[in-house]
C-alpha cells in the first residue's frame, strides 16, 4: 500500500515537473537562434577538420579561435605584448595584469607574478636615447653659456675695493651643512654620470674589466653618499628657510636682473637675494624629489611612488587639460622602478644645471663671494654692494665690528 | 639552424614545478634563487593555466641593451649569457626584462644585490666550457655536453620545450593541429618576435 502511494507521489511530482519545465524549454528553443547560429567548435566534437585548421594556421587567421574559450582577439587586451596579435591566447593570459584573475608564482619576490612587462623596453630606449642625449647637451649648454657670460660680463668686482673690514656671514655649522650637501652632491653627480655614460663613454676607452671596478665603486659611493646628501639637505633647509621666504625686495632685485648684467645697476638685497632664494628653493624642491626617487631605488620595490602620484595627477584632471589620456596607474613593480630611475635622472640633470650656475657665481663669477662659504666672513664693501639691506640690518642691531678691530686685507 | 628557444605551452603545464627543481639541482643554484618559476593564473578555477618562466634568451634582449656595465653577450645560437665578474649588481636588467628572469642574492644593505644570476639555457658562462669555475659561477654547461636544458628535457608533459626554434615551433604546430586548439606559446612573440615575427 505504502509502496504504491510512494510510486504515485513520485509520478505526480515527475509529471508536475514536466509541465513546469515545458514552457521554459520551449522558450529556450525559441530564443535559441543565436546559439544555433554560432559555429560549432571545430575539434570539440572529435571530427577535427585538419584541412580547415591548417588553412587557418597557414593564413594566420585569428578571427576564429579554434575550440577555445578565448576572448575576442580584437579586444584591447590583445596585442599588448608588442607582438603581432598572432599568438593565440595572449589576450586571456594578459587579463591578470588588469586585475581580472588570480596569479600565483612558485617564487616569492617582487614582480614574480608579472607574466610580461613591456615598460622595460620603453625605459631602456629613453635612457639610452633622449636622456643621454638631451641631458648631456643641457650640461654642455649651461657650461657654454656661463663661459660666454664670463667672457662678456667678466668677473663681478668689488667696485669700492676691499675695505679690510670682515663681517661674519655664515656660522661654522652653516658652512658644515653647506659643504656636506655640496660635497655629497659632487660625488653623487660624478658617480651618477659614470653610471649613465660609462657604457658609451668609458668602456670604449678603459675596457669592461676596469670599468666594472669603477662602476661597482660608483654604485657604492652613490648609495652611501646619498645619506650625507639628505642630512645636508635637511640641515640647510632648517637653518635657511626663514631667510629665504620671498618678499617685495626680491621683485626689485629680479627686475634689475640682480645688477649682474650691468656694472651700474644696483639691486637691493637682504641676507639672501632673489637669485640665492631661487637656488635655495630649487635645491630644496629638486633635492626632496631626487631623494624620494633615490630612496625608492635604495629600497627596491618597497617604496613605489608613481602609481600613487599618477593617481593624484589623474584625480586633478591634469592629463585632460592637455588632451592626454589619464596616466597608467596599473604599474608592474618593475615599471615603478623604471619610472623612479627615469625621474631620478631627469631631476639630476636639472639639479646639475642649477648648481653649475651656483658654483659659477660663487667662485669665478664674483669677487669676494666664495669667502662667505669658504671662510665664513666677507668684506664689508662686498656686503654693502650685494646685500645692502642685510648690512643695514646688522648696523641697526649694532652687530658690525668696530672699524679699528679689523685686520687689513692682504 | 635557427636560434635556441624556449617554448612554453600553457595548455600542457600541470604546475608540477619539476623544471624549477631540476634547474636548481642541475646547476646548483645558490640559496634564495630559483632561475625558473611557475606562474599559475586562475588557480583552481575553470581556465586555470600555468607557465614555466625563466630567461627566454630574447632575440633583441633588453637586459643586454640596458646593462650599464655591458656584461651580457649573445652566442651565435641566440643564447644570452653574462659575466658575473663584471656584473655590478645594479638590478637594471631585472627592471628591463619582460619576464622577470634576472635574480640576485641579497648581498648587503639598501637593496644591494650581489651578482645577477639567471637561466643560462644550461650553457654555462664566459669561463672555459665544462670547467669547475664555470660550474660554480654559472652552473652546468649541458649545451657543451651536447644536451638540451634539463628543465625542458625532463618536463613530464612536454609543456616546456627547448631547442632549435624551427624544431620547437614545428612540434608545437603539430601539437596544435592534432589537439585542435592552442592557447598560445606563451611569451614567444615578446622574446623572439622582433626578428622572427
Amino acid at each position: 500500500m505504502t509502496v504504491s502511494r510512494r510510486i504515485f507521489a513520485f509520478l505526480t511530482v515527475a509529471l508536475l515537473m514536466l509541465f513546469a519545465t515545458a514552457p521554459v524549454v520551449t522558450l529556450a528553443q525559441d530564443s535559441g537562434g543565436g546559439l544555433a547560429a554560432r559555429p560549432a567548435p571545430i575539434g570539440a566534437s572529435g571530427s577535427a577538420k585538419l584541412d580547415e585548421i591548417m588553412r587557418r594556421q597557414n593564413a594566420g587567421d585569428t578571427s576564429a579561435r579554434i575550440g577555445s574559450n578565448l576572448p575576442n582577439p580584437d579586444s584591447p587586451a590583445s596585442g599588448l605584448l608588442g607582438g603581432t596579435g598572432q599568438a593565440p591566447g595572449q589576450g586571456r593570459l594578459l587579463d591578470p595584469r588588469f586585475g581580472t584573475g588570480t596569479v600565483l608564482a612558485s617564487n616569492k619576490g617582487p614582480g614574480t607574478t608579472v607574466l610580461v612587462q613591456n615598460g622595460g623596453v620603453r625605459w631602456l630606449n629613453f635612457r639610452a636615447g633622449p636622456l643621454r642625449f638631451w641631458g648631456g647637451w643641457a650640461l654642455i649648454a649651461v657650461l657654454g653659456l656661463l663661459a660666454l657670460f664670463l667672457l662678456i660680463r667678466g668677473r663681478v668686482r668689488i667696485k669700492a675695493g676691499r675695505s679690510g673690514i670682515r663681517i661674519p656671514r655664515f656660522a661654522p655649522i652653516e658652512r658644515f651643512a653647506h659643504w656636506l650637501l655640496a660635497g655629497s652632491f659632487v660625488l653623487l653627480g660624478i658617480t651618477g654620470l659614470i653610471s649613465l655614460y660609462g657604457r658609451v663613454g668609458l668602456i670604449p676607452v678603459m675596457g669592461r674589466e676596469l670599468f666594472s671596478i669603477l662602476a661597482i665603486g660608483s654604485k657604492w659611493v652613490h648609495d652611501f653618499t646619498s645619506w650625507a646628501f639628505m642630512v645636508g639637505l635637511l640641515m640647510v633647509f632648517v637653518m635657511w628657510v626663514a631667510r629665504n621666504i620671498p618678499n617685495r625686495a626680491d621683485l626689485t632685485w629680479l627686475a634689475r636682473g640682480g645688477g649682474i648684467f650691468s656694472k651700474n645697476t644696483h639691486a637691493p638685497a637682504r641676507k639672501f637675494n632673489a637669485g640665492q632664494k631661487i637656488v635655495f628653493w630649487g635645491v630644496v624642491i629638486l633635492g626632496v624629489s631626487i631623494s624620494l626617487s633615490g630612496l625608492s631605488m635604495l629600497f627596491p620595490f618597497q617604496m613605489p611612488l608613481f602609481a600613487k602620484t599618477f593617481g593624484i595627477i589623474n584625480d586633478l584632471g591634469l592629463p585632460g587639460l592637455f588632451g592626454a589620456d589619464p596616466l597608467n596607474t596599473a604599474l608592474a613593480p618593475q615599471e615603478e622602478m623604471q619610472l623612479s630611475q627615469t625621474w631620478h635622472a631627469i631631476v639630476a640633470f636639472a639639479f646639475l644645471c642649477l648648481i653649475f650656475a651656483h658654483i659659477y657665481i660663487g667662485t669665478v663669477g664674483m669677487e669676494g663671494a666664495f669667502e662667505a662659504m669658504g671662510e665664513g666672513d666677507v668684506d664689508l664693501n662686498w656686503a654693502r654692494e650685494h646685500h645692502d639691506l642685510w648690512v643695514a640690518e646688522l648696523e641697526a642691531e649694532r652687530k658690525l665690528p668696530p672699524a679699528g678691530a679689523s685686520t687689513p686685507a692682504e | 639552424m635557427a636560434r635556441a628557444t624556449f617554448l612554453v605551452d600553457a595548455d600542457r603545464c600541470i604546475e608540477c614545478n619539476a623544471c624549477v627543481t631540476a634547474c636548481k639541482n642541475e646547476n646548483e643554484v645558490p640559496w634564495g634563487i630559483n632561475r625558473r618559476r611557475v606562474v599559475t593564473i586562475n588557480d583552481g578555477a575553470p581556465g586555470e593555466r600555468s607557465m614555466s618562466v625563466a630567461c627566454m634568451h630574447c632575440a633583441d634582449a633588453p637586459c643586454m641593451a640596458v646593462c650599464p656595465a655591458d656584461v651580457f653577450y649573445q652566442r651565435e645560437d641566440g643564447i644570452v649569457l653574462h659575466s658575473k665578474d663584471l656584473c655590478i649588481g645594479c638590478g637594471y636588467c631585472f627592471y628591463a626584462c619582460p619576464f622577470g628572469a634576472p635574480q640576485y642574492p641579497q648581498a648587503g644593505n639598501f637593496g644591494s644585490r650581489g651578482k645577477m644570476d639567471k637561466c643560462t639555457f644550461c650553457a654555462g658562462g664566459p669561463e672555459e666550457d665544462m670547467s669547475e669555475i664555470e660550474f660554480q659561477k654559472y652552473g652546468r654547461n649541458r649545451i657543451a655536453e651536447g644536451k638540451l636544458p634539463l628543465c625542458a628535457e625532463m618536463c613530464s608533459t612536454k609543456a616546456l620545450l627547448a631547442g632549435d626554434g624551427d624544431d620547437v615551433s614545428a612540434i608545437y604546430r603539430e601539437r596544435v593541429v592534432a589537439r585542435g586548439f592552442g592557447g598560445g606559446a606563451w611569451g614567444w612573440n615578446t622574446a623572439y618576435g622582433a626578428t622572427e615575427g
